[in-house]
């Protein structure tokens, strides 16, 4: 069962107190102390951030730091799993996010997300994207097929699969099944998009190819990413937040973060000194 | 630094580099105190010898910069360890220009062949030398130390090796109008003068170098400067 501390309405959203990193822009997301259990173990601690319409905000860290839990928390997928709860505030607008009342799969919608491992229904490469839309809309076969074309063409897909859209999606390159992903998430129109580790199964080709879609898809989304690639966050993201041990230990502009931290355990981490 | 690398060759590589960057340091000093030497003795071989060992520095720079080309793509470093490597170039290549500038002193012992050679002016040169020296020593150990407090020493005390400069050229300007067959002498002395004058320069680079290694930004504040050789006169307070 789901423990939450809810404030239902926040007036003036949009304005975060002050002391939390990335306050003084347009708040999509707003996480505050956000604390989450997994049964006992008390994974993320006082958590404090916003992420910022049309920027990339990227999550570094160790393995079992929180960040894959963070992020896991904005489209309640925590949800899925028994004993696990989350206490705090997380604004998506103006909507708390652990509201126990929030229809899931209209956060769902809002809230899209890619995992690290593609992961392509076992259909067609069409029904991969119109399968996601129907769930969520009814619309005409004519409507349907715009719909499909322009969600592979914003997931960089469009050419190399518009002459074979009725063959499966799994008969794909996993870089090319990625990208179908990403259009699959696309489709049902989302505001954010959280990508976890999504290059980490992907060849340097591939992974280039999803980087240069995830600057593109920031004109018109939130995005969030958790890397374990350094060097990946520091290119595609425009905020970078250091995790440790599930607390938030420094956020700032990633140009800052990767050039000269704040914190001497940023960088340790992000100089390859930790442990 | 407190923890060492996962990856203990990153360590190795950086150390190699820093070691490198002393290599080149100590050599550049010594060009400057020879270069120096020579001319106050008016040493023709040892001013030939100066201008042999420039190649040594080049040298040493062209290491430096492919290790760092190399470990820039090795290791792809952040933070503080990209600084250390991007702030190794820049001291390397202030070390090359220091060597240039010791190699056209060495080159100029051979034309001083004239007659006339006023004591006290090598001493001003002499002096401006070892304040300058003593300059690039200072910031080389804040480099290696990582000392900022030494390198803001050595950025602020540029001040004074540019006041002598300019009294060492209103001073040349004088005995030129005074007797025209000094002018050759005087004018080798005066671009003597400016090579050290620059030398200097270099410190405060380095000086600026140890600042970013250290606190990750470039430094704002404007230098204080005492240059005023642009407008240098033969009689003083008239500038």
């Amino acid at each position: 069962m789901t423990e939450i501390s809810v404030a239902t309405s926040v007036p003036n959203a949009g304005a975060p107190p002050s002391a939390v990193a990335g306050q003084d822009e347009r708040a999509k997301v707003s996480v505050r102390d956000l604390n989450f259990y997994y049964g006992d173990n008390h994974a993320l601690k006082a958590i404090n951030l916003n992420l910022v319409a049309n920027r990339v905000t990227a999550f570094i860290g160790p393995s079992g730091c929180g960040k894959s839990t963070l992020l896991r928390i904005f489209n309640r997928m925590y949800d899925l799993y028994p004993g696990q709860r989350a206490t705090g505030q997380v604004m998506l607008d103006s909507q708390n996010v652990l509201d126990p009342k929030l229809d899931l799969n209209l956060l769902r919608a809002r809230v899209g997300m890619v995992f690290q491992k593609p992961t392509p229904f076992p259909m067609t490469i069409y029904e991969n994207i119109a399968f996601g839309v129907r769930l969520y809309e009814k619309i005409s076969k004519s409507e349907m097929d715009n719909r499909v074309e322009r969600a592979l063409r914003g997931g960089a897909l469009w050419n190399e699969v518009k002459d074979k859209l009725s063959a499966s999606g799994l008969s794909l390159s996993g870089g090319q099944q990625q990208r179908l992903c990403i259009a699959r998430t696309i489709a049902v129109r989302p505001e954010v998009i959280l990508f976890d580790e999504p290059c980490s199964a992907l060849d340097p080709i591939s992974t280039a190819k999803i980087e240069e879609l995830i600057d593109e898809l920031k004109e018109d989304y939130t995005i969030a990413i958790v890397t374990h690639n350094m060097q990946q966050a520091a290119r595609v993201s425009d905020s970078t937040a250091f995790m440790y041990l599930g607390e938030l230990i420094e956020f700032g502009e990633t140009n800052k973060i990767f050039t000269s931290p704040t914190d001497r355990r940023t960088q340790d981490y992000i100089t390859g000194r930790f442990g | 630094m407190a923890f060492e690398h996962t990856t203990k060759a990153f360590d190795s590589d950086l150390q190699e580099l820093t070691r490198l960057v002393a290599e080149m340091g100590g050599l550049a000093e010594r060009q400057i105190v020879d270069s120096v030497d020579a001319l106050t003795r008016r040493d023709v071989a040892l001013g030939a010898r100066v201008v042999a060992a420039d190649s040594e520095i080049d040298q040493l720079q062209r290491v430096i910069e492919e290790r760092a080309v190399l470990t820039i793509a090795r290791r792809q470093p952040m933070a503080v360890d990209l600084r250390e490597i991007v702030g190794a170039l820049r001291v390397a290549t202030d070390l090359e220009r220091i060597g240039d500038l010791a190699k056209n002193i060495g080159k100029r012992v051979n034309a001083l062949d004239n007659d006339f050679h006023p004591l006290k002016l090598i001493r001003g040169l002499e002096h401006m030398t070892d304040l300058v020296q003593s300059q690039v020593k200072a910031v080389l150990d804040a480099y290696a130390a990582h000392d900022l407090p030494a390198a803001m020493v050595v950025w602020n005390g540029d001040e004074e090796v540019d006041a002598i400069c300019t009294s060492l050229f209103r001073e040349l300007l004088t005995y030129m109008m005074e007797d025209p067959r000094n002018i050759s002498f005087c004018i080798h002395l005066m671009f003597c003068a400016k090579n050290i004058e620059r030398i200097g320069d270099h410190a405060t680079n380095i000086a600026e170098t140890v600042f970013y290694m250290i606190e990750g930004q470039q430094i704002l504040d404007k230098r204080p400067k005492g240059d005023m050789t642009n407008f240098a006169d033969a009689a003083p307070g008239n500038t």
